[in-house]
Parts: C-alpha cells; sequence; structure tokens
C-alpha cells in the first residue's frame, strides 16, 4: 500500500503558480511612514490614519503570542516584510472591462472568471489580489436591492460614515497582536451593507490572492446586516508556492442587528508548505461577529485546509436576547501543517443559542487543536450550548488536541459538550477497496463522511468543492 | 474458477494457513468448516487480499489469473466479494451512495458506463426485495448503529447488487437469529447461478439446513483435513470437531 501512496503524496498544489506583473510595492519594513504611505495610496481621510497610527503605536508594546497556542514557529521578523503592493494600473479603474488581462486570466486560473457572464449564476465576487480589490461583479444588481458590496477602500471612499460607525466596533484595534497589525497596516477587504429587511438576492463571495514575494497580506471585511435583513458571504483564498513563510493577517467583523442573519463560510486553501515544511503560510486570523440585535444569528463555516500555520477563532457574542451564534469547521492539516483553530461563544442575552461542531483531521505530521471558549455571563438566564468536538486521524505521526475552557456565570444555563477520536484503521479501507474503491476514493469517502455535518451548512455550489479539496488535501495521507 | 494449491500465510509471526489446496468451479457452492482458529477466517481474507496477512508460500489462481498478484480492489472489480464477519461502519455516508459508488467502480473497471442515482434506484428495489428490506435502510449511513444482524443482511443486499462471480461468506450467520438466517440463506440461493460459485464459511452446520453445498471441507491448524458431501457437515454435527480432530490424529 505504502508505495502508491508515497507517489500521491508530492500531488502538486494546482494553485502554486505566480503572476508576472508589474506591482507599485512599498519598501520593506514597518514604522509610521509606512502606515502614512498606505493612507495615502489609498487615499484615506484624517481620522481613519489615525486610527492606524493608534493600533501601530498599541501594536509596539504587544508581543506575538507563542505561548498559548498549541504551535510553534520562528518569529515573524515584522521589518523583513513589505506591507503594500499592487498590481500597477495605468489609471483607476471605472469597471471591470478594464481589468488588466493578466489578473483576469489569473483569475480564470483559479476558477473565479470575473467576467460577469461567465460567472456563477446568482454568485458575485469581489476579487482581492495582494492588497487591492481588482473588481467586484453583479454591483449594479446589488445596489438596485440596496446591498452595498464593495472592496474596504471604494466603502471608505463612497460611504466613510458606515465604516466610520462599525469599524473596529466587534475587534478593537487593541484586541490583539494581530488585529492590532492588521489595523496598523490593512490593506484591502470586502464590504458588505445589507439594509433594514433587506433579504441578499445573490451569495456574496470575495476571492483572497497572494501573488507578491515577502509581502503580507492584511485584508479587512465588514458585513453589516441591518434590522431584519439577512446574507449569505463565502471567501476563497490561494497562494503561490513559495519557499519563504509568508504572513496573512486579517480581521473579519460581523454587525447583526435585531432579526437579522449573517452566514459566513471560508473555504481556506492558502499554500501549506511542502511535505518538509518549507514555506506555506501563516494564517493568522481575526474573525468576530456580535449579534448586537434581539433574534439575531451569525453562523461561521470554515473549511480549512491550507496554510503552514493556522491561528483562528470565529467567535460570536450573543449580545441581543434569543440570538443564535453557529461555528461549524472542518480543519484538515497534513505534511508539517500546525492548526490551533476553534470559536468563542461569548453570551451576553438572555435565551441564546449557541451550537459547536468541529471536525478535525489529523494526517502525515500535522498537528491539530482544537480550542474552544463557551462563556455565559451573569444575565444569560437560559442560555444555551452545544459543541461536538471530533478528531480523526490518519497514520502514525499526526496528533489531535482539545483545549475546551467552559465557564458558566448562570445557573440557569445549560452547556453540553461531546467529544470523540477516531482513527481511519486499516479495517475501514480494507472493506471499501473490497467493495472495488481504491485508496485515495476510500478515504476519501471515509473523510467526507466524518465531516458530512460541516458540509450541509455550506452553500451548494461550494460544498461540492470542498469535498474535492478535501480528497486533495489528503492524497497519499496514509502509508 | 478457483484453484488454490499449497497456500501459507502468517499474521505476524504465527503461521495460521500452513498448505491449503481447494478447487473451486463455476456453478459450485463450497462450505468451509472448522473449529475456532483453525484458520478458516484467515482463509477468506487473504482471498480478499487483506493487508494483515502475508502469503509465504503457495499459489491462487482466479479464472486463469494469479489471484495474489491483485490488489484487493482489483480482486473486488473481478468479482471477488467477501462478506465480512465484522462489517465496518462509516458514519455520513449513506447506504445508497456507497453502494452506488461500489458499483460505478465495478462497472468502469468493466468497461462499461456509471449508473445515475435514479437507474440505480430502480435497480436497488429489486435487490431490497431480495432481503425484505424496504427503502428507508437506503438512506442510512453504512452499518452505522446497524444491529448485528442488520450488518450482516447488509452484506448480502451488496452482495445482490454488485453480483460476485465469486462470492466469500465469512460466518455470517453467527449471531444471526432464525428469521434473518433465513432471509440471509434465501438472498443467497437466489443469487445462485452457473456462472458464479460461493465459499461459505462457518463454525456451525445450521446455515446449510438453508444453502444445500456441493462441497464440505474441514479445516483443522491451517489444513484441509477432511472434505466430502453435504453428508460431512451432518456428520461433523452429531459428533463434533473432536471426532475428526481424533480420527486425523490417529490417522498421521
Amino acid at each position: 500500500m505504502s508505495s502508491s501512496v508515497e507517489a500521491l503524496v508530492n500531488k502538486e498544489y494546482k494553485y502554486g503558480f505566480v503572476t508576472d506583473i508589474e506591482a507599485d510595492s512599498a519598501p520593506m519594513g514597518l514604522n509610521e511612514d509606512i502606515i502614512r504611505l498606505i493612507s495615502s495610496k489609498k487615499g484615506e481621510p484624517g481620522w481613519l490614519l489615525d486610527w492606524r497610527l493608534k493600533a501601530f503605536r498599541g501594536w509596539l508594546k504587544m508581543t506575538e503570542p507563542h505561548n498559548w497556542p498549541n504551535i510553534s514557529y520562528t518569529p515573524v521578523d515584522y521589518q523583513a516584510l513589505r506591507y503594500y503592493s499592487a498590481p500597477r494600473t495605468a489609471k483607476p479603474l471605472g469597471s471591470l472591462d478594464e481589468v488588466d488581462p493578466k489578473l483576469l486570466e489569473t483569475y480564470q486560473k483559479l476558477g473565479i472568471p470575473l467576467t460577469e457572464q461567465k460567472l456563477l449564476a446568482g454568485v458575485a465576487v469581489d476579487a482581492i489580489f495582494d492588497s487591492v480589490s481588482v473588481g467586484t461583479t453583479y454591483k449594479a444588481k446589488l445596489a438596485e436591492a440596496g446591498v452595498i458590496f464593495c472592496s474596504f477602500g471604494e466603502a471608505v471612499r463612497e460611504h466613510p460614515d458606515l465604516v466610520r460607525k462599525y469599524l473596529g466596533s466587534v475587534v478593537p484595534a487593541s484586541d490583539n497582536f494581530f488585529a492590532a497589525l492588521n489595523a496598523a497596516v490593512f490593506s484591502d477587504g470586502s464590504f458588505v451593507f445589507v439594509p433594514r429587511g433587506v433579504k441578499c438576492p445573490m451569495e456574496l463571495s470575495t476571492y483572497f490572492r497572494i501573488n507578491a514575494a515577502d509581502t503580507g497580506q492584511f485584508e479587512r471585511t465588514l458585513i453589516i446586516a441591518e434590522e431584519g435583513a439577512s446574507v449569505s458571504y463565502l471567501e476563497g483564498c490561494t497562494a503561490p508556492k513559495r519557499d519563504q513563510n509568508q504572513l496573512h493577517a486579517a480581521v473579519v467583523e460581523l454587525v447583526a442587528l435585531d432579526d437579522a442573519s449573517i452566514k459566513y463560510s471560508t473555504v481556506q486553501n492558502w499554500y501549506a508548505g511542502d511535505e518538509e515544511g518549507k514555506g506555506g503560510i501563516y494564517n493568522f486570523v481575526t474573525k468576530r461577529g456580535k449579534c448586537v440585535g434581539v433574534n439575531s444569528k451569525i453562523s461561521w463555516t470554515q473549511v480549512e485546509t491550507g496554510s503552514a500555520i493556522t491561528w483562528k477563532y470565529p467567535s460570536v457574542i450573543l449580545q441581543g436576547d434569543n440570538s443564535v451564534g453557529e461555528f461549524y469547521s472542518v480543519a484538515v492539516v497534513n505534511g508539517r501543517q500546525q492548526a490551533d483553530t476553534g470559536t468563542k461563544m461569548i453570551h451576553l442575552g438572555k435565551n441564546t443559542r449557541s451550537t459547536i461542531v468541529s471536525k478535525g483531521i489529523s494526517a502525515g505530521r500535522g498537528q491539530n487543536s482544537y480550542r474552544g471558549l463557551v462563556k455565559v455571563l451573569p444575565k444569560a438566564a437560559s442560555a444555551r450550548n452545544y459543541t461536538q468536538c471530533d478528531s480523526m486521524l490518519i497514520g502514525n505521526r499526526c496528533g489531535a488536541h482539545t483545549f475546551p475552557y467552559i465557564d458558566v456565570q448562570n445557573s440557569t444555563a445549560s452547556v453540553e459538550h461531546e467529544a470523540s477520536t477516531s482513527k481511519i484503521g486499516e479495517d475501514q479501507i480494507f472493506y471499501l477497496k473490497q467493495r472495488g474503491l481504491n485508496t485515495e476514493n476510500a478515504i476519501s469517502m471515509i473523510v467526507n463522511g466524518f465531516c458530512k455535518e460541516v458540509f450541509k451548512e455550506l452553500p451548494m455550489e461550494f460544498a461540492v468543492e470542498a469535498q474535492k479539496l478535501l480528497g486533495v488535501s489528503l492524497e497519499g495521507s496514509v502509508g | 474458477m478457483l484453484e488454490i494449491k499449497g497456500l501459507r500465510a502468517r499474521a505476524g509471526e504465527k503461521e495460521i494457513l500452513r498448505g491449503i489446496d481447494l478447487t473451486v468451479n463455476a456453478g459450485e457452492i463450497h462450505a468451509v468448516m472448522g473449529p475456532n482458529g483453525s484458520g478458516k477466517s484467515t482463509l477468506a481474507q487473504v482471498l480478499a487480499g487483506h493487508p494483515a496477512y502475508e502469503v509465504t508460500g503457495g499459489e491462487v489462481q482466479y479464472d486463469g489469473n494469479d489471484l495474489l498478484d491483485m490488489d484487493p480492489e482489483v480482486r473486488a472489480q473481478a468479482g471477488i466479494f467477501l462478506a465480512f464477519q465484522y462489517p465496518v461502519e462509516i458514519p455520513g455516508i449513506s447506504n445508497a451512495y456507497f453502494l452506488r459508488a461500489a458499483y460505478n467502480e465495478i462497472r468502469k473497471a468493466r468497461g462499461h458506463e456509471e449508473v445515475d442515482s435514479m437507474d440505480f434506484l430502480d435497480l436497488l428495489e429489486e435487490k431490497l426485495r431480495l432481503v425484505e428490506w424496504g427503502p428507508e435502510i437506503m438512506s442510512r449511513a453504512v452499518n452505522s448503529g446497524f444491529s448485528g444482524g442488520e450488518k450482516k443482511r447488509n452484506e448480502i443486499l451488496q452482495m445482490a447488487v454488485l453480483e460476485p462471480r465469486l462470492a466469500i461468506l465469512d460466518e455470517t450467520d453467527s449471531g444471526l437469529d432464525i428469521d434473518a438466517l433465513r432471509i440471509v440463506a434465501s438472498g443467497v440461493n437466489a443469487l445462485r447461478r452457473p456462472d458464479n460459485a460461493t465459499i461459505i464459511v462457518t463454525h456451525y452446520q445450521r446455515l446449510l439446513n438453508y444453502i444445500v453445498p456441493d462441497r464440505v471441507h474441514v479445516l483443522s491448524a491451517g489444513r484441509i483435513v477432511k472434505s466430502g458431501g453435504k453428508e460431512l457437515a451432518l456428520e461433523l454435527e452429531a459428533k463434533g470437531y473432536e471426532w475428526l480432530e481424533q480420527e486425523v490424529g490417529a490417522a498421521s
């Protein structure tokens, strides 16, 4: 069995190509002048520059978190990175037709056509290339419904009041080391605003691509659903294969007012490094939603298969009474990948409910940790949480770890935690092979079955992609 | 169809099969009996290609090909089916999805087109009747939360769908109540054709009340020590395996 498996292990990461495009980049290193440069390139108002500088000054006093996460890596040299890189364009873009053909080709190769006639019906896409958005599709159609979907930079220019009102309201600039860094240097990202009573007429999607070498990607996404509004949003990510580690430190903030609902799905497939752990993305991301209003709902679904290191805890603050928070996660590590991921559900309001379903898959020499906090504050009467945390091991050299934290300060709350660990065994694979499936298909079937509860939460078009991605990520993981 | 000559196999350091000779022709049903630890389940697993066993000697020809040289999935695609003694659970994958995947893998390997889920459902309907099941079983996850009897019945359903040339039933009768035993047996009988063959591995004679074998072989300490017609099974039932072991011991 092992020889065929060895061959499969070296399967190419098919998104690892580099686009040869002239870039407008900031010099290496990080200081206040770089931040002023970023802000001026983006033509930002003074209040935003001040917000960035304040974040930067705070960040200087913070230290990279190395003690508590179950990951190990050499500390990042923040002066050896570039904090801004944009494809050079002659003039500001008026429409998608003016996008550099090389960029269109890049997204075509990634399976994300940006010309609207070729798009997946019913999905609007914002494409982020290194530090800037290169185009957003279906803007006009969305505008008819009153939905704003644009790059963050454009939102700052066109809708400054909305940005100013909500920016940092869920993840303050001082929240943590990586969130502070992002606040100081964030480049672009997506902005979504769904006004009162509007059900967003199509899926919204952002596709993140890191291209330039030695460049960090620091996008910032802000989604606001007003009273009774609803929206489903999906992000996808890839990067070229490079020998150096690359830093990705994003912040996502979600705000749901009364009766609003936001569904946020991620399919993360950043370059994971080679089988010896060389190269790959450091994915240090802060994602948090706030159910501000009563009866509001925020649901995170993530399929994390890429990155050398993943450090990420999409969370929900359940402030409004009867609000609902959900977290559905599949995290896969293979090769030398490390993931420390999970969620925080903070119950503040009465009768708030949260559900956590985490599926961790460890293969190769990967290390996978689930870290979750369920916190019920004194006023959260009758709060309920259900947590299910399952780990699957493939092979003998990987690890699965679980770090659940439960803090209940109201005696009427109920919190349930279930956990299991299983191992794909020779017998399971043999059973499927005896029915005619090869090893690869057998593993893919077992793993997809294991992840089913999470996949069914994904929008349909992407559930199929996620299943395929999982198959590719795990090819050759049994030896 | 199947010709086993001097087959030896071990699990770890322990030699379990110590020279098996057995020929199975198309249209025949063979029963392999023997006490616990005699090697009968190992024989079934080795024929299917389980990686836990290492073949240390002998040869196996299947339709003129070297069976031992084939990967387990290739054996399955070539028509060898093992009804497992302990069927494996696959949570999250429906019985229908799993069975169609298996059916299509085997069709693909034989150069046939895959069938879509609608056509497959038609085919299933007839097979489900054979094991006296309704369609609801197909939406349950494979063997997940099934009772012991249901798991065995599910093996027979899979066999009915995959229509093997050579079916090997590994203690399919163990742990079955009398109704389940009857259903399993009638399934096997219904699938009997002049161009396929069945090997029934069993400890007890009772399944052979329902499925009449052409030949009965008794395994002891990794060898076939006696072969005969269907009456041998009855004799074993009446006298016990000790009788045979004594007889073999006296003869040697």
